[in-house]
């Protein structure tokens, strides 16, 4: 077996998440190579032959790929990825867009989003946003599979020395381009990755009061996430909703304020391993999966957790 | 310009789903439901093209039971204008109905094809971006804006790191995000005025297209369920409790 792993990176660095992804291939069992699709993307090339695991690194650095465009990106991938038995990447929103793409180009299904490898051809995913869990058996030659990065252990980030081959395959399909991004900047640590995430919801009441979980994030290295309620108020950015259809997080900690606790929102924060719920009404569902429920108003209690973490900290 | 939609029968989004004791997948005997709410979106967005006088017809497509007739009426009372339901009662996977809906394209030539970005039951998130591979068009995935210009569409989408905006060549496939509309409720009149509204039936045979799925599902289980918490009674105890009990912080 041999399997190519697409690493997500935003052209200066290799995403966590790749390293989730390499875990999971190591699961499958099989040589593992990476590939990185960008533009001036050498430095993503060079981490990505220190993980562990890693057998060769294939770069691909045109501007074609420098704004990782589905339709260029799926074509790169379909003509390389020929030639391996399963073909991975992140189920975020950049590996979402190629890969269906990728799996339609060889014929192939795609497995979304898998939690679990169970052999080389059963794979475990989350379905009816996480109310079932599915194992699923592809019979398809090529496996197209994107992997939920939270659900693997990355493999270590130094140590291995995979050899790094350039690619000349330039594939520009011609039907889109880049126009503009607007990205957020934070110092914060990346919400996905994150080992302790504070939420706030529609009980934030607006934008201006999220500044009180960012005082308590800074404290405790965490990111800051929101519900569907709080992004759709227009409180905070999109790139912010956890849950079903925003991001998957599975922190050490998650700190859910003023979020009543939709399954929705439990989709995507369930697998945390401590959950702590401010809410002021006892019967939210919220507290249902809370291992620490605190039944407060949000607007005493987390000033308050604010200090209190400051004599402990 | 001609815009197709496609629309998905689902498990409202309010129901609890509950897993078969013999773990073949989830009962969904007499349970209600409902079209898939991206789809609802993309049937809104659809219908606001129309009414700038973009769109000039919308054409609705589903794919599924007899009882998804529901469903494009639904779109049809919503404003789209005519109706195709693909009738099947077997299982169609993504690929299988990316492949189903690339015949419809093939007879409709629309400009546009809008889609939601993942169907609420199975969360899977591909069928757009595999007909849009299929029918060699660009992709505006998880969008939150729609600019229609001449023989273009920009596409503005909600990724990781905020937004993303793309400009595709017409035909493209769009998918839908959250917040690219709120969709209307249908009127009384035009619930009724939909039931006039055509609606042809077509077979996966019709169509030519092999809709044997590739994966087998072996089981379907319940999630493991959590622990239930503790109820602290004050932010001191929460503190201690994340500090000497959990040892998170
Ligand atoms: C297709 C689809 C996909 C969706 N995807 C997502 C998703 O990815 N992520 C997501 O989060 N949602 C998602 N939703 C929305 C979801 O169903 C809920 O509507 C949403 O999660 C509710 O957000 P909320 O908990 O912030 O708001 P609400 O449900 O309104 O809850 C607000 C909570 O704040 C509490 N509160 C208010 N004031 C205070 C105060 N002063 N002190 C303490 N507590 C207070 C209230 O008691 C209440 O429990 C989706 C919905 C659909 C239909």
């Amino acid at each position: 077996m041999s399997i190519l792993v697409i690493a997500e990176h935003d052209n200066s660095s290799l995403k966590q998440a790749t390293l989730n992804v390499v875990a999971a291939a190591k699961a499958i069992g099989g040589d593992i190579d990476v590939l990185v699709a960008g533009e001036n993307c050498g430095a993503v090339a060079e981490s990505a032959a220190k993980a562990e695991g890693v057998n060769k690194v294939l770069v691909a650095d045109n501007a074609v790929y420098g704004h990782f465009l589905a339709e260029n990106l799926a074509e790169l991938v379909a003509e390389v990825g020929k030639n391996y038995s399963h073909i991975l990447a992140a189920a975020g929103t950049t590996g979402k867009d190629f890969m269906p793409r990728v799996a339609a180009m060889l014929d192939v299904a795609q497995v979304s989003d898998i939690i679990r490898v169970e052999s080389e051809d059963t794979f475990v995913r989350p379905i009816y946003a996480g109310n079932a869990i599915a194992t699923v058996k592809s019979s398809d030659s090529i496996k197209v599979i994107t992997v939920r990065p939270t659900a693997f252990d990355p493999v270590a980030a130094e140590g291995g020395s995979a050899a790094v081959e350039a690619l000349d395959i330039v594939k520009d399909a011609g039907l889109s381009s880049f126009v503009g991004e607007q990205k957020a900047e934070s110092d914060r640590p990346d919400l996905a990755s994150a080992s302790v995430v504070i939420s706030g919801g529609r009980g934030m009441q607006n934008g201006e009061n999220f500044k009180m979980l960012e005082r308590v994030a800074d404290l405790l290295g965490a990111a800051v996430g929101a519900s569907r309620a709080a992004v759709d108020a227009g409180f905070v950015p999109n790139d912010m909703q956890v849950g079903q259809t925003g991001k998957i997080v599975a922190p050490q900690l998650y700190i859910a304020v003023g979020i009543s606790g939709a399954i929705q929102h439990l989709a995507g924060m369930s697998d945390s391993k401590v959950i702590v719920a401010i809410n002021k009404d006892e019967e939210a569902p919220i507290f249902q999966v809370a291992d620490y429920g605190l039944v407060a108003d949000l607007f005493e209690a987390v000033p308050q957790f604010e200090e209190e973490l400051k004599k402990v900290l | 310009m001609k815009v197709l939609v496609a629309v998905k029968r689902v498990i409202d989004y309010n129901v609890k789903v509950r897993v078969k004791p013999d773990n073949t997948g989830v009962d969904l005997a007499n349970v209600k439901m409902a079209m898939n709410p991206f789809c609802e979106i993309a049937v809104e967005e659809a219908v606001r093209l129309k009414e700038k006088g973009v769109a000039s017809e919308i054409v609705v497509v589903s794919i599924g039971p007899k009882a998804a007739q529901e469903q494009i009426r639904t779109a049809l009372a919503l404003g789209a204008d005519r109706g195709i339901l693909i009738e099947t009662d077997e299982e169609v996977q993504s690929l299988e109905a990316a492949k189903l809906l690339k015949a419809v394209v093939e007879k409709e030539e629309p400009k546009l094809v809008i889609l939601g970005k993942q169907a609420i039951d199975s969360d899977n998130n591909q069928t757009g971006q595999m007909l849009a591979a299929l029918t060699g068009m660009g992709q505006g995935t998880f969008a939150s804006e729609v600019v229609v210009d001449g023989d273009n569409v920009q596409v503005t989408r909600e990724v990781d790191g905020g937004l993303v905006t793309v400009a595709l060549n017409l035909p493209a496939v769009v998918t839908t995000d959250l917040r690219l509309n709120e969709p209307r409720y249908a009127s009384l009149p035009n619930i009724m005025k939909a039931k006039k509204k055509p609606l042809d039936t077509l077979s996966p045979a019709d169509l030519g297209v092999d809709i044997a799925p590739r994966l087998t599902t072996l089981k379907v289980e319940a999630p493991a369920p959590r622990q239930a918490g503790v109820k602290v009674a004050d932010v001191a105890e929460l503190v201690d409790k994340l500090k000497n009990e959990a040892k998170v912080i």
